[in-house]
């Protein structure tokens, strides 16, 4: 079984997001969704200063075998992104909610984190996923 | 271990295969444009390349050597005598822009090859000019496009396409601007006909359909799927990787297909070459005449000659710097002529024939079919889910195994519908004992898995190589080969 | 049955092994309406000597001209090694090497291909192949658009000296994707790009500027000054090139002081023949940090799990089978069997047979452009340095000389009027080492007749 912290807030896709106590929410992608695209061999992080939408590609992240787009949890603008993912992309499976973090957003609506699936939520996801 | 050597392993300054290139010239190139230091090509003689080259052949399975049942590839046998007759040296030395009283032979075999591919496809107009599959499905969209923006319906512009469908579909239909939607499959294989009908509207630009799909099944309401399309505006498109299954037998044109492409080195036999040339034909029906890729060979009285914008002024335009690829088109005319009219039927026949005879054979032996209750069509899926779950060797080790056994693998992991799938196309011309020893070898790696899984998972053990290290290759990028010196100098 | 191993016996026993009365129950899923009648339009079956002679009887028709046209596709001395080896089976009739272990006769020659390319272009990586260069062109101002993250205008500036069919192909390729081309002018008197066209571009957003050496006139075009001021407006350069030129010519990789982005061309005269327009392959190089946005096949050397080197297909996660919709392009096969021509031929000529090869092309279209400006009618268009062609100008209408040579067996040039028709009754000529001076003396004697 994956761990899903129950701190941090998820998209049915696969995203994790934390609120900072800077306001700023961090990204990432969940232990299930890294372990179901196996050892990454790439992480394209997006462009500081970008602005994204809720629901846009934001990142892509890439193993062997596949491809995936990583969405924005929430709107606003990208304030960091993660530098060491670039030559260390295993980053992510070894440690997908801490030193595998993708980006930061500084969110333009931070009401748009209470549409997020909250860590129960998300495990029924990952559960209907498996069958 | 030579065979394992590079090329540049046998390379020594100042060696050269001196008979093969003139002497005691010099280039005449101002100083700012003249290159300064010499390319890293490898310095050997002519045996060293010969003996390394032919080396490098005999370490790849390819359809000469071995059973090549490798799905929705289609690898029959190349006749030699396509080869042969299609590298006549008057063939060879034509340049394409040469006169066409030059070329009157040529383009005679061309403008036959396209009215034959007419007659057994059943469609209006072909254009040869496409350089492969990929590039014959970018054609048929482009033309799909073309037609509804020539009525003024610039709305046009979502593709359908089957959760089923090759990955070239999507791919293209982003290529040519335009947006995809996935429609899904039923349990049987069918399309799900209530979600094609949610999915047509004043957008559709068209679908595109395999038939028989790359679930290895025929469409059975085909007729229907097409009113669909038709009546809410959009077009059908025919993915022809799979008409070896139906050559001679159904015509996409009679289905009611609008545009499809054929890739020549499927189903009429070119080589696949290593990963090409391939050949991508397209054929329209009357509604897309106009807007067909040039050029095409017309035939005014007893004289041919080459149809371009002047003749076809809506054209989606050129695909290639001449006409697409010749050779490859004279070889498919050669092969096609050999089959002759009961020929082409008889390919269908023994292309199900054989499929249906090894996925008999494998299900009395114990394996899963993916759809049941369904014929088989040239090719068809099993499932080693039971396999993967119960004893922990799944698809891919089969297909490594087998690998061991002298066969190449099937296609492994696709269509992505179906879990630890192997898809199975034996093609027409694989004798029966032939597919008898594909039996024995899956049946005796059956018995392995249950006895000694790992064993399985290790193979392959009789290949110049085992597994290769696929994140390393990825993550490590080593593209080119980097001489020690200038290796360690640069670092 | 041609191709097919069937006895009676072998087809009595697997419609019984499959529980059918005949092989055509086996298509009893398919609507009856829908099955086919027969096939008038197919002639009846010939046999492998019946076709052999019709196919002799056609090439014979069309005989063999002496061939004085280049335009993208030039006629060289292949090695009779090469070809001797590509149609080895083992080459001729395997697939795309998706089962690594049972390919790597393929995959380590793609691996040695894309080293010779990389080195010969001077850049760092080379992809396995793409169809041809036109379309390699195509792919590369779309991956341009791709790869220049911060221009928005996906506007791409070509000289009208890139070959005018390059720019076609590429217009119904990338048009789809609202490419932009914006055409530049070349010098009526050098025939080379004109500097002044690109200054009205200064400021703007640029994607990528396309560069053509040498040009479509075979003229060599001023490469470095082009590139440093694409770079200085932050466009990206796109070079086309002929891969044999570069034994000779400052590879793109060179050019201006940081090198070009991406380069690509056809590599048909590397060993492949003319054969009437295809197939040919088209080769595509760039620097390391663009190869995510290159597409079409990569292979990767690695080890297997003895830690032995091995070669596999690698950044497949850019390719239509993975990514799908967002696939870098729908491309999947490449030329794999040309490119295996290519590489044998350069290992028989090496860097120094190269060279020689060049040279030669460049002497024997010297001496022919020596040889036909000095009958009366006909004049050099452009006099700067040149790499095998060169581009007359007749006092007559090109095409009905052309006919008239064709008549003498002689294949004349490229008519240049339907193109560019500000250069009048213009031919594009080529010689390459397979020129004799007699054949240039035969093309002159004859030229004089048709033009008294």
């Amino acid at each position: 079984m994956s761990s899903i912290p129950a701190d941090l807030k998820y998209l049915e896709s696969h995203e994790w997001a934390r609120l900072e106590s800077d306001g700023t929410v961090t990204v990432g992608i969940s232990d299930h969704a890294q372990s179901a695209l196996g050892d990454l061999v790439f992480v394209e992080v997006p462009e500081i200063g970008k602005t994204v939408e809720k629901g846009a590609a934001t990142a892509v992240v890439e193993s062997v075998k596949a491809a995936s787009d990583v969405y924005s949890p929430v709107s606003g603008e990208i304030v960091a992104v993660n530098e060491a993912l670039s030559g260390s992309p295993e980053l992510v499976n070894q440690d997908p909610y801490g030193q595998g973090w993708l980006f930061k957003v500084k969110p333009s609506d931070t009401a748009e984190l209470g549409q997020l699936l909250d860590a129960g939520a998300y495990e029924k996801v990952v559960e209907k996923e498996a069958h | 271990m030579s065979s394992r050597a590079l090329i540049f392993d046998h390379s020594r300054a100042g060696r050269t295969a001196k008979v093969q290139h003139p002497q005691g010239l010099a280039a005449q190139v101002p100083e700012h444009l003249r290159r300064k230091r010499r390319p890293m090509l490898p310095e050997v003689s002519e045996l060293q390349a010969v003996r390394h080259y032919t080396k490098l052949s005999q370490l790849n399975f390819s359809i000469d050597t071995h059973f090549y049942p490798l799905g929705s590839c289609t690898m029959k046998y190349n006749p030699r005598a396509c080869n042969q007759l299609a590298m006549l040296p008057e063939f060879l030395v034509r340049h394409p822009l040469a006169p066409e009283s030059t070329g009157q032979g040529f383009m005679a075999c061309l403008y036959e090859l396209q009215e034959m591919l007419k007659e057994v496809t059943g469609m209006k107009g072909v254009s040869l000019t496409p350089m492969a599959g990929a590039q014959g499905e970018f054609a048929g969209v482009a033309m799909i496009r073309a037609y509804h923006r020539a009525r003024g319906d610039l709305a046009r512009t979502q593709i359908i396409v089957p959760d089923a469908a090759h990955g070239t579909n999507p791919a293209t239909a982003t290529m040519c601007g335009c947006t995809v939607v996935e429609i899904p499959s039923l349990p049987d294989g069918d399309i799900d006909l209530e979600a094609l009908k949610q999915a047509v509207g004043p957008q559709t630009a068209g679908i595109m359909l395999t038939n028989p799909s790359t679930l290895g099944v025929f469409e059975r309401r085909i007729h229907e799927v097409a009113k669909i399309v038709h009546d809410a505006g959009g077009l059908l498109y025919y993915d022809g990787a799979n008409l070896n299954a139906i050559l001679g037998k159904v015509r996409p044109g009679d289905m009611g297909f609008d545009v499809i492409h054929m890739n020549l080195h499927k189903t009429f036999s070119t080589p696949h070459g290593g990963g090409g040339p391939g050949s991508g034909a397209v054929g329209v029906s009357d509604r897309l005449l106009p807007f067909m890729p040039i050029p095409i060979v017309g035939k005014e009285g007893d004289r041919y000659r080459w149809l371009d914008e002047r003749d076809l002024p809506q054209t989606i335009g050129r695909l290639s710097a001449f006409m697409g690829n010749a050779g490859v088109l004279l070889r498919a005319y050669v092969y096609m002529r050999m089959l002759g009219r009961a020929g082409m039927q008889r390919v269908a026949e023994f292309a199900t024939l054989n499929a249906n005879y090894l996925f008999a054979r494998l299900r009395q032996a114990g394996f899963e079919a993916a759809y049941p209750g369904r014929r088989a069509s040239h090719e068809f899926i099993i499932t080693l889910k039971r396999q993967a779950r119960e004893l922990g060797v799944n698809a891919m080790d089969f297909a490594k195994r087998l690998l061991d056994y002298g066969f190449h693998a099937p296609t492994t992991y696709f269509p992505l519908l179906v879990p630890e799938c192997l898809l199975i196309e034996p093609t027409e011309t694989e004798a029966k004992e032939d597919l008898d020893a594909f039996v024995d070898a899956l049946v005796a790696i059956q018995r392995e898995a249950e006895q000694d899984a790992a064993k399985v998972k290790g193979a392959p053990y009789t290949l110049p190589v085992r597994r290769l290290d696929d994140v390393r290759a990825a993550k490590q990028l080593d593209l080119t080969y980097q001489p020690a010196a200038a290796a360690s100098a640069g670092s | 049955m041609p191709f097919i191993p069937h006895t009676e016996t072998d087809v009595a026993e697997m419609l019984r092994t499959i529980g059918v009365p005949s092989i055509d129950a086996l298509f009893d899923e398919i609507p009856a309406a829908l099955r086919t009648r027969a096939l008038d339009g197919i002639p009846e079956a010939m046999s492998e000597m019946e076709v052999a002679r019709l196919m002799q009887e056609r090439a014979d028709q069309d005989g063999r001209p002496l061939n004085f046209i280049g335009a993208g596709a030039y006629e060289h001395h292949i090695p009779a090694a090469v070809w001797a080896i590509v149609t080895r089976g083992e080459f001729y009739s395997a697939y795309t090497p998706y089962q690594a272990e049972a390919s790597q006769g393929t995959l380590q020659l793609l691996y040695e291909y894309q080293t010779m390319m990389a080195s010969l272009t001077g850049m760092q990586v080379s992809n396995a192949s793409l169809y041809d260069g036109a379309s390699a062109l195509a792919e590369a101002c779309l991956m341009a658009v791709r790869a220049h993250r911060r221009s928005k205008s996906a506007r791409i500036l070509v000289p009208a000296t890139v070959n005018p069919t390059y720019l076609k192909v590429a217009r119904t390729i990338a048009e789809g994707q609202n490419l932009k081309f914006d055409i530049l002018p070349y010098e009526q008197r050098e025939g080379t790009t004109q500097r002044s066209s690109l200054e009205a571009y200064a400021g703007q957003d640029i994607t990528a500027v396309v560069i053509q050496q040498p040009n479509f006139f075979g003229l060599l075009e001023d490469v470095d000054a082009i590139t440093d001021w694409a770079h200085a407006n932050n466009a990206l350069v796109i070079a086309v090139v002929n891969p044999l030129s570069l034994a000779i010519l400052k590879p793109p990789g060179e050019w201006g002081t940081k090198g070009v982005d991406i380069v690509v061309g056809d590599g048909q005269p590397l060993g492949v023949p003319l054969s009437s327009g295809g197939p040919y392959f088209g080769f595509m190089t760039t620097r390391m940090e663009h190869v995510r946005q290159m597409p079409g096949r990569i292979i990767g050397r690695t080890v297997d799990l003895d830690g032995k080197p091995g070669f596999t297909l690698t950044l497949q996660a850019r390719e239509q089978h993975i990514r799908r919709s967002k696939a870098t392009s729908n491309i999947c096969t490449n030329q794999g069997l040309l490119v295996t021509a290519a590489t044998i031929y350069m290992s028989l000529l090496g860097a120094e047979g190269l060279e020689q090869v060049a040279a030669a092309c460049q002497q024997q279209t010297n001496k022919l452009v020596d040889a036909l400006t000095k009958l009366r009618g006909v004049k050099l268009a452009f006099d700067g340095p040149r790499f095998h062609e060169a581009v007359l100008q007749l006092d007559r209408n090109v095409g009905e000389v052309l006919e008239q040579l064709a008549r003498a067996g002689i294949v004349g040039g490229f008519d240049l009027s339907q193109q560019y028709p500000e250069l009048g009754q213009a031919l594009l000529v080529c010689a390459t080492e397979t020129r004799t001076d007699g054949d240039i003396e035969r093309y002159a004697k004859t030229l004089a007749e048709v033009m008294q």
